[in-house]
């Protein structure tokens, strides 16, 4: 029975919510703030606008999708560390394309978010290459390989023609690539003006940067799920990530596969590069630091243990504690640093019990080989 | 048992739950001291559990242990080796990088203050123990360097080291040729006279006959009964372990072989120093025919079998299926050329542990229209449960409803049921068969050799790769004996035996090259 329930991947998130929640207060306790009143406010001040709601949903957009590239490879066997990098490729090639070419709406987006795909994955790939190739590690080759894009992104940057003078960042994607729901443009005309005028909660929510982003980002989780479990393809990476040995003894290619899905995995990354971008993000600038929505990503992937279903879930559960943060931070002057030890913990605490349902196959497998 | 001669151990109801299965239901079992007990049943009967109680590595849910009448509770292995009990698992609990004599040592160094090993002393008790008990070891050699012969016996070394009085081994034979195991019988015996109690785990009924004194009887967690193992022969023996009459032997007839359809020619391989691992191999494989390759693990066995199924490619020679060159062939169209391969490790090559048992048994057959659609490539999942049912009913695999189960909730017996059910579904003209019954015990190995013999049967070529000497003699229509990398005897089961078999296995004796011509 305490096996049945250690097994439920629920179980171990709520736990894990629980744990964080109290790690938190204790935090903000030790550094001189009322934990309930910060909590209170946290979920208070999140429902109390919809668009405090939006705005979940569009900081949600990106860390899904590269939450998505981390999940997908692990289900194949593989450690995509490189999300950040397969990320910045992608803003790179939404803002270049965004801003240089001239195509109709609808279709402007559309061609920049397969291009997107095609960089983030290609540049994953090439890791997967790497590895059946020279066997180098994927965790090793996608980290490099995700400061050589920072760097290929600060030198775009810096090119006289990209860079808006004066600035440390590139120009403004044209209207036509937006992926917002309605442009700016329109929202602030006569007719947009109108056509919101008896709409207050459609009013509230598109001030934020509401885009096609989350829709995108929850139908590639279903195409993803469907693919790694319904089909023949997903059923090779999940045989070569499962076992090798047993895979290649079968007669199913594992470089093929290697290559692949790393190369799905990256485009998902490339794809939320290219959402942030061409919905709120605008420009990419000379960075000097990480962003972190890569980062973020593996914490999205092992929130949601790697199901790209859940990963929606986790995207949204994550965007929530992170602006949740910055309200509480807001209202009582709490250091952000304190919201990211919480967050921090809750994911600490969702890795350690992700443990829990693989523990209970372990002790069952271990029971019966001896018995 | 006659209660008149001193107990070393009593165990006493002894009952163990692991979660739904009762590994062991009030268990009893009383050992003399100073015999050989063997322990016997099928795999899943308990012993194995039976014996990790004893050395603390799993507690009992009841029941009582008592050591020379001294009622004991053993918690953990430390507790077991500080009264005087040793266990030598199946597989070795050794550190290769370390040399025989840092082995037995590890854990109980003799040390002077700050922790400077006392080199002379080691050395001199190691030798007084392999001296009076004919176990023969290198006390410099690394564990890395030496035969799993040796490497047990380093084991044995190890746990009396530790003063055993009482020795466990589980399945001491599975890694031993004929005259290897020979040898430890005899240590066993002379450990014995010196007043060690002995308790081997066993399935093979020939050992116990062989060396045992008394044998105890597990099936499915119960305790059948003891007998004195001179007034019972192999056959009761068996009876008693599976619950109903047990053929021992395949009863094999005799085929007419057809025409080759498996030719290996002149095939060598080489490793990254260019050490020959398959020197000049050449042997034909026909219908209806049974070849066996014997030999010890290590003699080149795993890269023949990697060779014929494509995962490396032979540096010289040539290989022919069906009149089809497929020297260099993949995986995949060896597969589709018709040979099939029941690979020696079911958990690294023959399954994917953490799938289902349908995943499983179509790890080859996925992309076949009737288990996915030929453009989208989206499964068929209804059709693969379907046939995996099929399957598992026409091979009896257990539980009934394994389709859904992952493969690694499955008994070892039904694992290996659900590879053969596979390969052989996939109806090859030629299949390779590497050790399939390791690990198997009685029931299973006797399902698996019928399997085989009915391919046989039906015409097809079988390739049978296996370190037991009594498969290879009772199943094979032609014995080839690899040594090193080479086919050093070609011998038929009828004009030949073990004894003449573990010669040529152990390198001590070739044929020349007239005399393969059976």
């Amino acid at each position: 029975m305490f096996k049945r329930i250690l097994k439920k991947p629920i179980t171990a998130i709520f736990l894990a919510l629980i744990f964080g929640f109290i790690a938190g207060a204790l935090v903000l306790w030790a550094a001189g703030y009322n934990p309930f009143q910060a909590y209170a406010i946290m979920f208070k001040s999140v429902f109390s606008k919809p668009k405090y709601l939006a705005q979940i949903l569009v900081n949600a957009a990106p860390i899904i999708l590269t939450g998505l590239a981390v999940a997908f490879a692990y289900n194949t066997g593989l450690f995509n560390i490189g999300a950040e990098g397969q990320y910045i490729a992608g803003t790179i090639i939404a803002a270049m394309l965004g801003y240089f070419w001239k195509l109709p709406p609808f279709i402007h987006p559309l061609v920049i978010m397969v291009i997107a795909f095609l960089a983030g994955g290609l540049l994953a790939a090439l890791a997967g290459w790497l590895k059946n190739r020279f066997g180098i590690h994927e965790v090793i080759s996608t980290i490099m390989l995700n400061w050589v894009v920072f760097y290929i992104n600060n030198f775009i940057a810096n090119q006289p023609g990209v860079q808006v003078f004066g600035s440390v960042h590139s120009h403004e994607i044209r209207d036509s690539a937006s992926l917002l729901f309605f442009s700016k443009d329109y929202l602030r005309s006569e007719a947009g003006r109108a056509f919101l005028a008896d709409k207050p909660f459609l009013r509230d929510i598109l001030r934020t940067a509401l885009s096609w982003g989350i829709p995108i980002a929850i139908l590639l989780a279903i195409l993803y799920w469907f693919i790694l479990k319904k089909t023949r393809l997903g059923y090779e990476m999940r045989a070569v990530g499962l076992n090798k040995d047993a895979a290649e003894f079968a007669g199913i290619s594992v470089p093929k596969n290697v290559f692949l899905s790393m190369f799905i995995s990256g485009g998902a990354a490339g794809l939320a590069g290219a959402v942030v971008v061409l919905s709120y993000g605008l420009y990419i600038s000379i960075l000097g630091a990480h962003e972190g929505y890569g980062w973020d990503g593996i914490s999205v992937s092992l929130i949601a243990q790697a199901n790209p279903l859940a990963c929606i879930f986790s995207g949204i559960l994550f965007a929530f504690l992170r602006f949740g943060g910055q309200l509480v931070q807001a209202s009582i002057q709490a250091p952000s640093e304190i919201i990211n030890i919480m967050i921090g913990a809750i994911v600490l605490a969702i890795a350690v019990s992700s443990l829990l349902p693989r523990l209970a196959d372990y002790l069952a497998r271990k029971e019966q080989s001896n018995a | 048992m006659d209660k008149s001669s001193a107990l070393a151990i009593e165990m006493r109801g002894i009952s163990k739950r692991f979660s739904s299965v009762q590994a062991l239901d009030k268990v009893d079992l009383l050992v003399k001291k100073g015999t050989i007990h063997a322990l016997l049943g099928e795999n899943g009967a308990g012993k194995s559990t039976l014996m990790k109680i004893l050395y603390g590595l799993y507690s009992a849910d009841s029941g009582q242990i008592f050591l020379s009448d001294e009622q004991v509770e053993i918690k953990n292995p430390a507790q077991a080796i500080a009264r005087n009990i040793g266990m030598v698992h199946q597989h070795f609990m050794l550190v290769e990088n370390f040399t025989v004599a840092e082995n037995i040592i590890l854990g109980s160094e003799p040390h002077a203050p700050l922790g400077v090993l006392k080199q002379a002393e080691i050395e001199e008790r190691i030798n007084s123990f392999t001296s009076s008990y004919g176990l023969n070891v290198e006390a410099n050699e690394l564990i890395k360097d030496i035969s799993l012969a040796s490497q047990q016996r380093v084991e044995i070394l190890k746990a009396l080291y530790r003063g055993a009085e009482i020795l466990i081994l589980d399945e001491p034979t599975a890694v031993l040729t004929p005259q290897e195991a020979t040898a430890l019988f005899t240590t066993l015996r002379t450990l014995k006279e010196a007043g060690k109690t002995i308790i081997i785990i066993t399935h093979k009924l020939k050992e116990i006959k062989a060396v045992a004194d008394y044998c105890s009887i597990l099936r499915r967690g119960k305790y059948i009964k003891t007998v004195k193992v001179d007034e019972v022969d192999e056959a009761q023996l068996a009876e008693l372990m599976v619950g109903r009459e047990v053929r021992l032997s395949s009863g094999k007839k005799a085929l007419e072989a057809g025409e080759k359809i498996l030719e290996l020619q002149n095939i060598s391989v080489y490793d990254k120093h260019r050490l020959a691992k398959l020197k000049n191999l050449s042997f034909d494989l026909r219908r209806s025919e049974i070849v066996a390759i014997a030999g010890i693990d290590g003699n080149g066995q795993t890269e023949l079998i990697e060779v014929l199924t494509g995962l490396q490619n032979p540096d010289e020679g040539s290989i022919r299926l069906l009149n089809r060159d497929i020297t260099k062939a993949k995986p995949k169209e060896i597969h589709d050329a018709g040979l099939r391969a029941i690979h020696e490790d079911r958990h690294k090559r023959g399954l994917v542990l953490d799938f289902t048992v349908s995943e499983n048994t179509v790890l080859e057959a996925y992309p076949e229209e009737r288990f996915s659609s030929p453009k989208l490539g989206i499964l068929k999942a209804g059709a693969i449960r379907d046939y995996a049912n099929s399957l598992i009913k026409r091979f009896d695999v257990r539980p009934a409803d394994a389709a859904d189960k992952k493969a690694s909730n499955l008994s070892g017996g039904n694992q290996q049921k659900v590879i053969i059910a596979r390969e052989v579904d996939a109806d090859p003209a030629v299949l390779i068969a590497c050790q399939p019954s390791r690990g198997l015990d009685v029931g299973a190995i006797e399902f698996v050799h019928r399997e085989l013999l009915a391919q046989r049967a039906s015409g097809k070529a079988i390739l049978l790769v296996s370190f037991e000497l009594d498969e290879v003699l009772d199943l094979a229509d032609r014995i080839l004996v690899i040594y090193e990398g080479e086919i050093v005897a070609e011998l038929r089961p009828e004009s030949t035996d073990e004894r003449e078999i573990g010669l040529y296995m152990s390198g001590a004796k070739r044929q020349d090259e007239e005399a393969k011509v059976v």
